[in-house]
Parts: structure tokens; sequence; C-alpha cells
């Protein structure tokens, strides 16, 4: 009975529900009798852990709610094969510029055929040049309109969109033909290529998830395209013990790195990859791998995560792949056309790397 | 990379236990948490189970004072569920060498270690609740879980008066001590 009504006594303490003279005299007791004390304390503790098991209780209830609501309202699913939800949203976005640019070059257009209509036709027919007129101011608003959105589009990369993934990438065609990994390209916003601080605006060409690559296009007016590449693709495989090397953006800065190539498959037998014996970090994905020639054997992809120094790259002639696969559907002078032969083979490795360094990327994906 | 405002803002919420902000964290995570699990030896339900713990990690993390996220909160979900899925990978003795993108992730050693803390201290209460037995199990649910008053808790177990039930919930409230440290203390 005493014990108890200690126990509500302290509990009482604790909850600060005593008035300020029975507290004095209880805080009074606890200083002269260690036993009590002890017990504040472990009751002070004990009270803490149920809020804690409380706490942890009713967040775990919502957790379950959240799935189940989740679940029923199909944002995420319960089946082995995940999608990444919407894709006709993710292709508004992506293709949002695109659009809008080809809106405003239809306005330019217009404007001009409209102006040489309203230089070119006889003045007896006022009515109709009127009419034509007033399709020009509809046309203006509507190009100002565009207009806006491209600024929009522009402004908002620093402000409102977020950063969310980051990776290498490397020319294979001078015109501004990127490759990189498909697992660098995520989000639904934009795509930004950036080569030691100079950013360019970039479109996916074509992304092959089950070769884990992706084509980019520079699509900048500030891009100079180059006149051509100082390397080419090797499109036979790579011998056992070939030294590579390698540059990324593992940060914000171009990183370079070696190694040898130490198994002609990659993870489980791959057989699109080989195995480098390399140091490898998150942001080297799509990051070219070089033989001594300079001629590209690999793109880095991935890593095995509990040992040091294992790294995948896919081999060279899966470039050759996809870049078939794009030139099948775009023909004519849009098509990539890959380098032949590397002109920096007999160079310092000072020199091929100070000549490579502009044409390995640093690839950002945003989100809206 | 340091958690923007917005980012703060959600962990608020999350330490609030704000439904709405605990929903839109679960639907921007969970998906990249199932592919991971999925990918590595893993099924659906596994991939719920890891990712609502590392929300909890997340929890308890925000929940104290001295908290700051030196990274996003995506970031850090993804290392949470890596690490708790590797381990779990390793108990269960198929461990094969798991495989990931080089995707960021940052060391949660520390904050996993303090988890399973808190995770062993929850089972221990969890247990020591139910050996109780009614109607101790939900007096104390009562008072201290849902923070009903003693009167209406007397008059839902029809106790005469809240003196008796209050009487009745120290009694309980002795015992759950006494399982509870019984075996927190084995533990510590």
């Amino acid at each position: 009975m005493e014990d108890l009504l200690l126990l509500e006594t302290i509990e009482k303490y604790l909850d600060n529900q005593m008035d300020a003279q029975e507290k004095a005299a209880f805080e009074l007791v606890r200083k002269n009798t260690p036993e009590i004390d002890q017990m504040v304390v472990e009751h002070a503790m004990f009270l803490a852990q149920i809020n804690q098991y409380s706490a942890i209780k009713s967040i775990k209830q919502t957790l379950a709610q959240t799935h189940q609501t989740l679940l029923e309202r199909g944002d995420i699913s319960n089946s082995a094969n995940v999608t990444n939800g919407a894709k006709v949203i993710q292709l508004f976005h992506k293709y949002k510029k695109v659009a809008s640019i080809a809106a405003s070059v239809g306005g330019v257009i217009a404007l001009f055929i409209s102006g040489l209509a309203l230089y070119l036709s006889p003045v007896s027919h006022s009515s109709q040049i009127q009419q034509l007129s007033n399709d020009i101011a509809a046309i203006k608003k509507s190009q100002q309109y565009q207009g806006k959105l491209i600024n929009e589009v522009k402004s908002k990369l620093p402000a409102g969109v977020k950063f969310i993934s980051g990776g290498s990438g490397f020319l294979i065609d001078a015109k501004g033909f990127i490759i990189t990994n498909a697992h660098v390209i995520k989000g639904s916003g934009a795509i930004v290529v950036d080569n030691n601080g100079k950013e360019y605006f970039a479109q996916i060409a074509l992304l092959d998830q089950e070769k884990d690559l992706a084509i980019l296009k520079i699509d900048d007016a500030d891009f100079t395209s180059k006149k051509s590449l100082p390397y080419s693709i090797r499109k036979s495989t790579t011998d056992l013990g070939e030294e590579i090397f390698t540059l990324g953006y593992p940060r914000n800065e171009i990183v370079y790195g070696t190694g040898y190539l130490s198994a002609r498959s990659g993870y489980e037998g791959d057989s699109l990859s080989y195995q480098l014996q390399m140091s490898a970090n998150p942001g080297n994905s799509g990051a070219p791998v070089f033989d001594n020639d300079g001629e590209v054997v690999g793109v880095l992809s991935t890593r095995e995560a509990q040992l040091e120094g294992v790294v995948f790259a896919l081999k060279s002639n899966n470039i050759y792949k996809v870049v078939n696969d794009y030139n099948a559907n775009n023909e004519g002078s849009k098509d990539i056309k890959m380098a032949t032969r590397t002109n920096i083979s007999r160079m310092s490795r000072k020199k091929q790397i100070a000549t490579l360094e502009s044409c390995v990327f640093y690839v950002k994906s945003f989100d809206k | 990379m340091k958690a923007t405002s917005n980012e703060q803002a959600l962990l608020k919420g999350l330490a609030n236990n704000d439904s709405a902000v605990i929903e839109l964290l679960y639907k921007e995570n969970f998906n990249t948490i199932q592919t991971f699990i999925l990918a590595n030896n893993g099924s659906y339900d596994d991939a719920k189970d890891v990712f609502q713990e590392a929300m909890i990690a997340l929890y308890e993390k925000a929940q104290t004072q001295s908290f700051v996220l030196t990274c996003q909160i995506k970031t850090y979900v993804y290392s949470v569920c890596r690490r708790l899925w590797l381990k779990r990978l390793q108990q269960k003795g198929r461990f094969t060498h798991p495989i990931d993108n080089l995707e960021e992730n940052i060391s949660v050693d520390d904050d996993l270690e303090a988890h399973a803390k808190h995770d062993a201290a929850y089972a221990i209460m969890d247990r020591a609740l139910k050996s109780l037995g009614e109607p101790c199990k939900s007096l104390l649910e009562g008072y201290y879980l849902q923070k009903m008053d003693m009167q209406a808790l007397a008059s839902e177990f029809g106790y005469t008066n809240s003196d008796n039930a209050k009487n009745q919930k120290y009694k309980c409230l002795m015992r759950l001590k006494k399982l509870f440290f019984a075996q927190y203390n084995i533990g510590e």
C-alpha cells in the first residue's frame, strides 16, 4: 500500500502536478533519501520508455494505414514488377521544352507568312487583311505565352527543380551525342550535362533499360560541336589484364582512376559486362573506360557493394548496338557517326587526359 | 548535400506523426526500396518490412533534439534500408554478393545501433504488456497510450469511482515495471 502511495506521489511529481509547497517538501525528501531519489529516476526513465513505446506504436499504425491507402490507390504496387508511375506525365515533362520550342518556331513562321501575305496582297481586299492581322495578334499572343514557358523552364533550373541524380557520360559523336547509363537518367525534369562548369541542356535520344544505356543529345544553342572525337569505340572484346583508366564525375570535378580488366564477364556471369579492378564511386556511373591507347572499351556502370574495388563496366560493343537502334529510326544527317580511329594513342597519359577531359560530361537529372 | 528547409519541414511532420507527411514520404520512397529489395533476393513483404523499419528509424532520429540530417531524406532512407536488408540477408545465411547501382549512400551504422536499442526496448515493453493480462493491460494502455483520464477509465472498466481505478492502475503499473526492468536490465 505504501509503495502504491509512493509511486503515485512520484508520478504526480514527474507530471508537474504538485503545488510549490508540496514540491519543495518532496524534493527535500528526495534529497535526503537516496532510495526515493533512485525510484524517481527509475520511474522517469520508465515513463520515457512507455511514451516512446506509445509513439512508435502509433507511427507503426500510421505506416500500416498509409501502406494500405497507397496500395488501394495504386501509388505503390504489391507485385514483383515495379513501374515508375504515370508514364504519360513523364513523357509530357520530358518533351515539354521541345514542344514549346516547336510551337514558337511555328509561331515565327506563321508571323512571317502572314507578314508576307500582308505585304503582297492587293490593297482592295481590306476586310481580308483585317482578318489576317487579327490572326497575327492572336499568334503573337500565343507566342508570348510560349516564350514565357521557355523562360520558365530555363530559370527554373537553379531555383524550383530538385537535383535528383548525377552520373557521368561521354561524347560518342562530335555533334553532341552523349552516352551514359540508363539508371543515371531519372526524374521528370530537365537533363543537364556539365563539362568543366559549362552546362548544356540535353534531351534523351534513346533509353535502353535492358542494356542500361542511354543516348543523350545536347540541345543547347551554347554548345559548339567539335570537329571530331579523339577516340574510337572498340568493337571487339578486351582481354584479361588489360590496363584501363577512366574519367568521371563522382564529385563536381572530373576524377581520374586506373585499374585493370579482371574478368571477361560481369556480375553473376553477365556477358554484357566486364569485371574491373579499380575504385569507383557513386557518380562514376556512365563514365568511359579507356585502354592505354585511349580507345573506349566500356561504360562504367555498377560495383559490388560488399567488395572493395570490384566494378562492372558494360562492354563497348553494346554502344554499337544502341547506336544502331537509334540510327534505324533516325535517318540521314541526324545519324550518329562514331569516330573510326583513336588519335591519342602515342601521347603521354597526361596529354591524353587533357584531350579527353572535354569529352566527358557530368550528367545531372532534375525532378520538377 | 544538406537537407533543405522543405525536407526539414517534412521531418518535423514525421516527428509529429502527421499522416499527410508520412503518406508523401511513403509515396516518394517506397518504390525505390521495393526495386532494390526485389533485385536482391527479397519479396514484396520484405520490402514493406524493411521500408517501415527505416521510416521508424528516421522517426526516432527526427525526434531527438540535436537532430540534423546531413543528406537528402531519400538518400538516408535508401542507406538505412540497404544496411538493414544486407544484415537480414546475412542472418538468413543466403548472403549473395549484393549488387547496386553506383547510387549515393551514406554510412548509417551509428543510427542503426541506436535504432536497434530502441527496437529492443519496444519489444520488451510489448512483451511485458502482453504478459500482464487483462484488465491491467487495457487499463495501462488506456492511461499511458490513449491518454484517457481516470474518470473515463473508471467508467469504461466499471470501477465504482476513479480512486479505485487509480489504485488498480498503480498496482498494474508496479507489475509492469517489474516485468519490464527484469528484461531491460539483462539487455543492457
